[in-house]
This record gives structure tokens, sequence and C-alpha cells, in this order.
């Protein structure tokens, strides 16, 4: 049996933040349940690693938290991007999109186009 | 930014106890119910839905603690856990935490005494400004072996114009009669150049210091004045400046007060607690202007331009040399090769003690590098008597780290708890401890226990722990753990390489002490020699008290300034001290033939030229001269070998006589041949400010005494009749049975009734002298001796420690060996072989550490070889008796066992 892709790790970081920029405050259910939308069950998620990883990003600044009514009435946990997150979810864009770029010419580069 | 900012929340929320545990499991709970709901719309039983929301969230307990990782800070969590734990292993084997404190108690303790000394006077800078900036100035004449000849008043002017300095000043510690109050006292003064202060960089507290331009001849009548003196002979009065005081019948007034935290530079205690300052020119006394050739001999002081460091300037000062010799040939002939030679104060002030303590240093540090030894050993027995425990640990998953980190954090506690307990003894101790501290010990009075120490006893305990804690740490979460599950009761797995490392402990704890042991015999044999030594004079029931005459700067107003008008007074005061109870004979000389004494009083070396070799242009050699009364050589039993002693018809009027020494007739009269000729009948001339022009006979040879210093017989000595030339500094010396206490109020009622103004002071027993000149010897043989005894004790308590663990270890084999049928004896022999193998290799190794060691200190040493057989042998031998006797004891436990019960209980 073929395994599905670990999380780079790193990237769910940028994901979470591009799903509540995109998305808006979401609790944690709704962002794990949007990246495994948009990766296509491609990526495995152990979706409980969400919640560490949210602390964290909350601990940095880029996301803040508060208690709120989810869909059924339930309490749950909103989190929404902060002005810091905004600004580091720009830089970390612009910075993947670069690496993304270099991979990509690399993969194109043939032997007889070498000098 | 963002790390830092998560780090602080963490923080925050660590030491707040803040957690996040109820907000993660209520948001999983959420999460799952979502997922649930979802799955249960996409057509699953309620039952595989649920199963299906789990599996998918992953492993709820390895989130949860993710989570709180990062909510605090896990390490020091996991430290407080750890710290938390090691302080229960500590109460739960009391004994052997009792040990171990006590042992490293013992160890960084002792380091950290010796360090407060070390601080004090190694260290610590000199308590002025800029203090690397203070140099002392020395002129030296190597050609004619003449060290530290002084200045004259052109080269100290030569000094101050090179550019190289910004203050130059002359210094001269004496002490100074002050009279004019109801009792004459007698205080340690000092007179100086007016630049004094400026070289210090040091400010009165009222009043002024001297103004260093002041360049009047002589003195200007200005003097400063210590706090101390200040408050105890005027009162603190506020209205002190200007006001007079009369020393040495000399009229000053008092310009400044010095603040209450200024000590003086110097190198013995009196020196530093000088109470009285006095500037003066010195040059103008008499009329003649100040010659080149007239060195004043007094200490020279000076403070470098900012910013030029010591060695640049001693450059500059070489080029000064080279110009002034060829500007003033006359007066530097190039045989004496005179030269300026440059040292920072601090380094000047320790002097010889620098080598005594860092001596001391190194053998306190070998005690603690033997007492974390020792706790290195009884950690790595006690590690595997744990080892069960470090076996169930790892198979329930801890990890080799997370092992080590606690087993580290446990013998850190015990470093620390061990170290601070030595630093707490050090403290309530200080004040008993420092009065094993030589008297003549430099900058005695900064010792202190400070905040500085503290932290040194800390990271010393710290680094020890982390050192000698590693190794066992290492070794014991280092183990195989089926076998060690299967074998509990036979000893672990790990314990061959642990038992190894051990032996190495025990060989290198033995070998450290045989080190330690040989150093303190050397210094104990050294000692031994020093204090047994032919003294060739006689200082038992000898006391000796010391007085000085007036010497007023106008030497017209000088009552004793010839040789007859003092002889009235000095022969009138000694035939009333003869009449004191006790007293069976008298004497008196100047303070330089005060035996054993610091001769730093008068300039002592002076120009000696012979008739018919030397002629005064050329560079004379110097040798030490006193002025004693004809009954000196016998008060202090020193023999006369040729020729005559002086007599009483030898007075002013009469030619003038000297006795030497017989080292220096073998010195300056060693005739054609070699062998010697007669110096009696020869005639010198000995320049000095007392003596008359012409030339003096010599009349007799003395035997060699070490008056001068204990180590060295031979230093040439040069006697003047003190009725011929008369002196102001004077010793008397009274033998017989005399009561110390109450001899120096009787002495000083005599001599007062024959001069009220003259000062009587500082009586001391001549016993007394000899053995204060031995102090810092005696004090760091002692403090080594029992350095050595410290370290022999741990290193007997080592070996035995080992011996008894292999006992242990090995009791299943000698059972079945007993068993089987052997001889009891041969079981003490074989346990008592293992024992004497250690001591053997352990001395060995010692052996040859003690040769590069004793090599190294043999500067310390005086009679003994630093490679004294006996000492050598003696000491290895002490340590064989002591590593069979602390054999001997588990040896005989094994002989003693028991076959049956011993394999019963396995």
């Amino acid at each position: 049996m073929k395994e599905k892709p670990d999380v780079l790790q790193g990237t769910l970081a940028l994901m979470v933040l591009k799903t509540l920029d995109v998305l808006g405050p979401q609790h944690g259910y709704g962002i794990a349940r949007r990246i495994e939308q948009i990766s296509g069950d491609i990526l495995a998620l152990n979706q409980g690693t969400l919640y560490p990883l949210l602390l964290k990003l909350e601990h940095e600044g880029s996301i803040v938290s508060q208690w709120g009514a989810s869909e059924n009435n339930r309490r749950a946990r909103f989190y929404r991007l902060t002005v810091t997150g905004r600004k580091q979810l720009q830089t970390e864009t612009r910075d993947w999109k670069q690496t993304a770029a270099i991979i990509a010419r690399f993969f194109e580069v043939k032997a007889e186009d070498l000098p | 930014m963002r790390f830092l900012r998560r780090f602080f929340i963490r923080l925050s929320n660590f030491t707040a106890g803040r957690r996040a545990d109820q907000r993660v499991r209520e948001e999983m709970a959420e999460h799952l119910a979502l997922q649930t709901e979802e799955n249960l719309r996409a057509g699953m039983s309620p039952a595989e839905a649920r199963r299906q929301a789990a599996l998918k969230l992953g492993a709820a307990q390895a989130i949860r603690e993710q989570h709180n990782a990062e909510q605090g800070l896990p390490l020091a969590e996991n430290f407080l856990f750890d710290l938390r734990y090691a302080f229960r292993m500590l109460y739960r084997s009391p004994g052997f935490s009792l040990i171990v404190i006590a042992t490293m108690a013992l160890g960084v303790g002792a380091t950290t005494a010796i360090y407060s000394v070390i601080d004090a006077t190694l260290l610590h800078p000199l308590p002025y400004p800029n203090p690397n900036e203070i140099v002392r100035v020395e002129a030296n004449l190597p050609g004619v072996g003449a060290h530290d000849v002084g200045f004259s008043i052109p080269e100290l002017r030569d000094l101050q114009n090179s550019g190289i300095f910004q203050y130059v000043s002359f210094c001269f510690f004496g002490s100074e009669n002050v009279t004019g109050s109801a009792q004459p006292t007698h205080i340690a003064g000092a007179t100086v150049s007016p630049s004094y202060f400026a070289v210090l960089g040091v400010e009165a507290a009222l009043g002024r210091t001297f103004d260093p331009h002041d360049a009047s001849p002589g003195s200007n009548g200005e003097v400063i004045i210590s706090d101390g003196l200040w408050k105890r002979a005027f009162g603190a009065d506020p209205h002190i400046l200007g006001k007079s005081l009369r020393l040495d019948n000399d009229l000053f007034h008092v310009v400044g007060v010095m603040p209450a935290s200024f000590r003086d530079q110097g190198q013995t205690r009196e020196e530093v607690n000088t109470e009285l300052w006095a500037s003066d020119g010195f040059y103008g006394d008499d009329a003649s202007p100040p010659m080149r050739s007239t060195r004043t001999g007094y200490e020279t002081i000076a403070r470098l331009q900012p910013g030029l460091s010591p060695e640049a300037a001693q450059r500059r000062l070489e080029a000064l040399v080279a110009s002034l010799k060829k500007q003033y040939p006359a007066d530097y002939p190039p045989q004496a090769e005179w030269t300026f030679h440059l040292t920072p104060l601090a380094e000047t002030l320790v002097g010889n003690v620098r080598q005594s303590l860092i001596l001391l240093f190194g053998a306190v540090g070998l005690v603690l590098l033997i007492s974390c030894v020792n706790v290195a050993n009884l950690l790595l027995a006690r590690a595997s008597a744990r080892g069960r425990e470090m076996a169930v640990r790892q198979a329930l998953g801890a990890a080799r780290m997370r092992l080590i980190r606690q087993l580290l954090t446990e013998s850190l506690l015990l470093f620390v708890l061990g170290g601070i307990t030595g630093f707490a003894v050090l403290f309530c101790a200080r004040k008993f401890l420092l009065q094993f501290v030589p008297e003549s010990l430099p900058r005695l009075n900064d010792i202190s226990i400070s905040w500085g120490v503290l932290a040194f006893a800390i990271v010393v305990s710290v680094a020890a722990g982390t050192i000698f804690g590693l190794a066992p740490a290492w070794l014991t979460s280092r183990l195989n753990l089926t076998a060690t599950l299967r074998q509990e009761g036979r000893g672990s797995s790990g314990s061959r390489r642990s038992s190894r490392l051990r032996h190495v402990l025990v060989i290198g704890e033995l070998a450290l002490s045989l080190v330690l042991m040989v150093a303190a015999g050397l210094l104990l044999r050294s000692f031994w020699d020093l204090f047994k030594v032919q003294l060739g004079f006689n200082p038992t029931r000898v006391m000796a008290i010391e007085t000085t005459l007036p010497n007023p700067n106008d030497p017209n107003t000088d009552i004793y300034r010839t040789a007859t008008q003092e002889s009235v007074f000095l022969r009138e005061a000694l035939r009333r001290i003869r009449t004191l109870p006790g007293v069976e004979e008298t004497a008196v000389s100047d303070r330089a033939a005060l035996p054993l004494g610091h001769g730093q009083i008068d300039l002592r070396q002076r120009p000696l030229i012979r008739e018919g070799q030397d002629v005064q242009s050329s560079q004379p050699p110097l040798i030490d001269t006193s002025i004693v009364s004809p009954e000196y050589f016998h008060v202090l039993g020193m023999t006369l070998l040729r020729g005559r002693l002086f007599a009483d018809q030898d007075l002013e009027a009469t030619p003038s006589i000297a006795v030497i020494n017989q080292a220096a007739a073998r010195m300056y009269w060693p005739g054609k041949d070699g062998k010697g000729e007669d110096p009696v009948g020869k005639r010198v001339s000995v320049r000095s400010r007392t003596a008359k022009p012409g030339w003096t006979t010599i009349v007799g040879v003395i035997a060699d005494a070490r008056t001068e210093s204990l180590a060295d017989a031979g230093i040439p000595q040069m006697y003047f009749d003190i009725y011929q030339r008369p002196a102001k500094f004077l010793a008397l010396y009274l033998r017989g049975q005399v009561d110390p206490a109450t001899i120096s109020a009787q002495v000083r009622t005599q001599v007062q009734a024959v001069d009220p103004e003259i000062p009587v002071f500082h009586a001391e027993t001549l016993d007394d002298v000899l053995s204060s000149s031995l102090s810092v010897r005696r004090f760091s043989m002692e403090m080594v001796a029992l350095f050595a005894g410290t370290a022999l004790l741990l290193a007997g308590l080592g070996i035995y420690g080992t011996i008894s663990f292999l006992v242990h270890e090995q009791s299943r084999e000698i059972a079945i060996r007993l068993a089987l049928g052997a001889q009891r004896s041969n079981i003490l022999r074989m346990v008592l072989r293992q024992g004497l193998t250690l001591a053997a290799v352990g001395a060995g190794v010692g052996l040859v550490a003690a040769f590069i060691v004793s090599h190294l200190m043999a500067g310390l040493l005086y009679g003994v070889s630093p490679y004294d057989l006996s000492t050598f042998a003696g000491v290895t031998a002490v340590l064989t008796a002591v590593a069979i006797a602390a054999s001997y004891v588990p040896a005989l436990r094994a002989m003693r066992l028991d076959p049956i019960t011993t394999l019963h209980a396995e």
C-alpha cells in the first residue's frame, strides 16, 4: 500500500494561515476540513496535530482565538488572522512561490540544455 | 521577534502555572463531535462514525502532550520534576547524601578559602583609579651586582621630564615621633614627593593633597594625616586644617585628611597603615646642589601616561638610559651597566608571596579533585545498585538522554548542596580562620568572603558536578535491558565497564594524594631545615625594643647631631635599663642591625672603597652596613674569629674602626692565590651621611650569622661603632629574664627619664621575630600538610570503598572457592592483592607527577633537593601502608564469608 505523503514540516502552518485568510474566522475542525478538501485527500493529516500548531501560531502572534458558538450551537474555539499573521502569510507565500519556481525550473532542465 | 514573543509567553505560562489542558480537551471533543456528525451524514453506523472520527484525529494523548509542551517550557518543567525526584532520592539515602555533601563541602570550602586569599592579594586591583598605570621604577647596576640602588635628584627630574610618566614620586616609609602632646607618640609615617597622591590618584577627604608641581627643596612643612589619626589624636576636629604639629621637633601644619577608606600602597601591614605623609623635595638638606651621582635609595613609584603599556614604557626608558649614558659618561661607567626597570605596582606588592599562594591553590585544587573523584566513585557504586531502576525506566520508554538528565540533576544537586555547605561553614568560621593567616601576608586587610567568592564556590560546584556527574550518569544509563532485568541480584551487566572506571578513579585519587604528600613532605623538610639552621647568633632571652631619635630637617637644631652628643644619651639610657629587674645585659644598634628585621628603614647598602683597590670614580661594590654598640656582639652571641671587637676607648675622636663578617672577608679580601688574606688592619672608606671623610680600619672579623636571612648564611656585613657614627633609628637589646608585657613601659620610663621627648615602641623577643620571619613559609607548609592529610584520608576511603564493593560483587565467587576448599588465607591474600595492585599503579603514576610538581616548586624549597629520595620513598611507603590498611577490613570480611549463607542468598 502506498503511504500518503506527510505534511511537510512548516507548510502546515502556511496552509492554516491561508485558510484563515480565505475563509475568515474558523474553528479547528473547519480548518482541518478545508485543508483536507483542497489537498484532495492526498495529504494524510492526523487532524489532532493541528491543535498544538494553532497554539504555537497564537504564541507567535499570527492568530488570536476566542470561544464562540459553532454551527450546531456548541462551544467552539474560533481562530482569526491578525495583522502580523497577514504580513507573515504574504512573506511566506512569496518565499514559497520563489522556492517552487526554482524547483520547477530545475525539473524542466534537460541534459542537452546545459552548456 | 516571533520566536522571542513565543518564548516569553511560554515562560510566563510556565511560571504562572497556566495550563491549556482543559482547552485542548474541549476543542478535541468538539472536533470529534463534528467529524462524527459528518460521518453519520455520509451514511456510517453510529459506532463506525465515532471510530472513524477518532482514527482521523490521531492519538489523543500524544496530541494533548504536544499541546501542553507548546503551552509551557517542557525543559524547565522536566528539570523541576527531576529536581523534586532528586530531593526525594537524597532523603531516601541520607547516609550516602551526607557523605557526598560533606566531601564536597570539604573540597569546595577549602578551595574557596584559598581563593578568597588569592582574590584579595593577586586578583584584586589596587584600590586606586586606573591602577594599571601605576608602576614602580628601579635602577639597577647589574655590572656590579647591585639591585634597586635608587635615583639621584637629577635622575628623578629626567624621569619626570621624559614624557613617559604623568607623575613620578619618591616615597620613604618610616616612622615619625609626634611630639607636643602629653605623650610622645610614634606613628607609621611616610616622606613622599609632592606628587605622591597625584601618582596614586587619590584626593583628600578634607582639605587638599600636596601640590604635585611644588618644587620647593627639602620639606615644605606640609603634612597630610589619615582619617584614623585625625579621629584618634585630634578628635575629628573639623578645623584641623592649618593646625600645626611637631614631628621630630620640626613644625608642620596639616593641609589635608585622607578618606577613611584610603590605604597606602606598601608591602607590609605597617606601610599600608601609614597615618601621616610629609612632603619633601628630597634635596637641599645641606647647601650642596643635588649631584647626579648621589643616589637617594628611596622607593620610586610613577603613573604612566594614559594608554602607555608597561612594555612600551620600558622600551622608552631604555632609550632614555642610553641617551643619559652618552650625556654623562663620567657618572655612568659602562662596566656598571646602569639600567632602569619598571614593574606594575600591584606585582611588586605581592612579590614573593605569589609563588606560595599559587602552590597553595594548586594543592587545594588537588584536594578538590580528589573529593570529586571520591564522589564520582560513590555515584558509580550507587549506580550499579540502581541498575534495575534504570532498566525499568527504560523499559517503560524513557529516552537515554532523559535518564542522563535525571541522573545529572541528582549529582548536581549533591555537588551544589556540598558547595553551599562549604561556603556557609567558611563564612561562619572566617574570623577564626583569618587568625591562621600570617600577618606578613600582603593586603591581608582586603581578604573578605564576598559575593565574588560565593560565585566562585557555586561555579566550582556546578562545574565539578557536571564533569564528575556526567560519567556515572552516562554509564548508568547505558545498559542492556533484558540482561539487567534477568540478571538482577548478580550485579548489572554495566558493572564491568563501571568497575574499570572506578579502578581508574581510585588510581587517580592515589596518584593525586601522593603528589600532595610529596609536596608537603618537601616543604616540611625545608621548613625543618630552616628552623634547625645554625643561626650563628643566639636569639633566646633577647628582647628588642625600638626607639627613634629626633631627626630634624635643620641639622643645627639637632641635639644628637654628633656621636659624642648621642653617646651621652645612649650610655645613660643603657645604664638605666640595666638596672631594671631581670635585665642582665644591654646593647644598642641602628635598626639595620636588628636580626631578621626589614632593613628598609635606612639605605643599608653602601659603596665599599678598599684602599689601593677601588677609587671613588669607579663603581665600587656595595656592602650591607650597620652601626652597633660594643656590647651588641656579646648580647647576640656572635663569635669573634680574628682581631678585636669595639671597645670603650673607641670614641668619635679616635681613629674610625669597623668589624666585618667572614663572608665579607672572603668576598672582598680573597687574596692573590684565593686562599684569603687577613683583612684586619686593612683600610676602607664607606661613605654615609654621618661618616666623617677618611679611612676606616678593619679591626676584627666575626663568624657569619644569619641575621639578614635565614636562608642565606653568607651575606657580607660591615659593622661600625655607634659611638663613632651616630644613628637615628635605633633598636635596644635586653638579654635576661624580663616580662614582655611590662618591659616596654619600664624601658620607656627609663629612656624618657633621660629625654622625655623620645618614644619607645615595638617590643619584641628575637624568638618572635625569628618565628614571624618564617610565618609565610610555615603557613604554606601547614596548609599543604593539612591538604595532604585530607587527600590521604579521602584516598584511603576511596580504596576502602572500592575494595569493599569488589568483595561484595565477588562474594558469590569467593563463597564457591571456599566451598571448594580454598584456604581462608588465600582469600585474604587475593583481596589484599587487588588493593595493592591499585596502590602500586597509583603510586607509579603519582611518582611521575610528583617529580614534575617538585621540579616546579624548587624555588620554594630550602636545603632539600626537589628529588629528595627519602621524601619520595617515605611518602610512597605511607601511601602503601594506608592502601593495605584500607583493603584489610574488606579482605577480613571476605575471609570470614560463610559460603552457605552467601550461596543461599543468591
